[in-house]
């Protein structure tokens, strides 16, 4: 199939960007849509153009590296999955894509479709861990958790912190990746005596980076690849609140 | 001063004062339905009611609240609305995130500020008049709001005005209901669902509610 791609193209951070357009012909339908950029990067490369660069490692949706806005929406047209897993089977011949980077002021553009994306680390650095002493590993049996804890805790567990939660949020709020790690943490027993210190933390430092507010939208349950549930947010409200009246 | 600069607890602000007015909205709904009554019997009901209101120790207090709790609502919507332009960066060149929400909770801001200008009429017309204006007394020597509240609503133009108004205010309660107890920490599965159906139903009993009056004495007179 014969596709017309218009990508942005940016330097640098500091530089101007803009929309090139591309046209590849005999696209296969089996391919990936990172596949897909592959062939068209070799085609530049060759060319002795500069590639188009875009994060990507796994390529098996389960890293969080890859991710884009395809014709406007985080992780192209099928819900609820990475664009390494998209495949141009969801494309039609003679079809226009628009290419474009996650937007948000926290994620400075690093070049092309390559976004910094630090600002979801240092919210995980501020509080997204349990503290532990070091030693012999603890017997695994001895704090008992029920399945169902142990479920919950590992659906919120399960954000691949890709940022298209970010990008498709109307506020660019982070609300949804910073809640899903609070909710994974405070579930289990281990990381429940930490909750209020974390929350407090971990919120602040997610305004310091300059995301968002949460309105309730609730877009990024809908593009998110991992499903990761909105009710992580009020959680999150909720601990904080907490954390905030009871001043502990 | 963090309870200033973090977008939670502006949030939280945001949360409380709007469940306040959609609270005020029915107390204020249930006593202008007094306007439907027959006319004789409407007039002098009507304006018995608004004095005994505006004479109330305890209501004078409520409006107080009423009246910082819609300035706070404002400044907080305008300081939020900033606080989001600046996060989403460049934007896009083609945007097709609107297909995962509604659009009305998308538009709050725009929904929030037609209400908004409305309000400005609405105390500009009849509480403002009310308060401080020139008014004719009824048989009883109270205020004839009534005839004022009737005489406006003889216009077309101000039907029209009221219903838009109206129905942008039905779809901001839509979202915002739900939204403010989400905001405040309700994240129970079943008693979020619970209070999400609460709110539409809610809404829609506000929004006929306040559509009825205006349309009502339009055709009624």
């Amino acid at each position: 199939m014969k596709l017309h791609l218009k990508i942005w193209r940016q330097k640098d951070s500091q530089s101007k960007g803009e929309f090139k357009a591309y046209t590849l012909e005999d696209v296969d339908q089996e391919l990936s849509f990172l596949e897909m950029l592959d062939t068209l990067n070799l085609k530049l490369v060759k060319k002795g153009d500069y590639p188009v660069e875009f994060d990507h490692d796994c390529r098996e949706g389960i890293c969080g590296q890859c991710g884009m806005m395809i014709n406007g929406i985080a992780h192209g047209p099928i819900k609820n999955l990475t664009t390494c897993q998209l495949h141009m089977r969801s494309f039609k011949d003679g079809d226009t894509i628009y290419i474009e980077p996650f937007r948000a002021a926290a994620f400075p553009i690093v070049r092309d479709l390559k976004v910094n994306r630090s600002s979801l680390d240092h919210i995980i650095t501020s509080g997204g861990y349990v503290s532990v002493d070091t030693g012999q590993a603890p017997e695994a049996n001895s704090i008992p958790i029920a399945h169902e804890v142990a479920e919950a805790a590992f659906d919120a567990a399960a954000c691949i912190g890709c940022g298209a939660c970010v990008a498709s949020c109307k506020n660019a709020s982070a609300a949804l990746f910073t809640s899903a790690k609070i909710t994974q943490l405070e579930l289990l027993p281990q990381g429940q005596t930490e909750t209020s210190k974390r929350v407090v933390a971990i919120v602040n430092q997610m305004e310091e980076e300059g995301f968002g507010h949460c309105t309730n939208t609730e877009a990024c349950q809908v593009e998110c690849p991992e499903d990761i549930s909105v009710l992580n947010i009020p959680r999150m409200n909720y601990e904080y609140n907490k954390a905030k009246i009871l001043n502990k | 001063m963090w309870y200033l600069k973090n977008a939670l607890t502006r949030k939280n602000l945001m949360a409380l004062t709007g469940l306040f007015l959609s609270f005020f909205l029915i107390i204020h709904l249930v006593g202008n339905l007094q306007l439907l009554l027959p006319e004789a019997e409407a007039q002098l009901q009507y304006n018995w009611y608004s004095r005994l209101l505006a004479d109330n120790i305890f209501i004078k207090i409520i409006a107080m609240v009423l009246y910082l709790c819609i300035l706070l609502h404002t400044i907080d919507a305008i300081y939020l609305t900033i606080k989001s332009k600046k996060a989403q960066g460049a934007g896009y060149a083609k945007d097709k995130r609107g297909r995962a929400s509604k659009w009305y909770a998308r538009n709050m801001m725009f929904l929030g500020s037609i209400v908004f200008l409305f309000l400005v009429i609405h105390f500009k017309d009849f509480w403002y008049q009310f308060k401080f204006g020139e008014m004719p007394l009824d048989a009883n020597g109270n205020k004839d709001l009534y005839t004022l509240v009737v005489e406006a609503f003889d216009q077309l133009w101000y039907v029209i005005l009221y219903v838009i108004a109206i129905i942008a205010l039905g779809y901001h309660l839509l979202h915002g209901v739900f939204s403010a107890h989400r905001t405040l920490g309700l994240y129970h599965p079943l008693y979020s669902k619970i209070v999400k159906y609460l709110g539409i139903i809610y809404t829609v009993i506000m929004t006929i509610g306040y559509i009825i009056i205006p349309i009502f004495i339009y055709l009624n007179r």
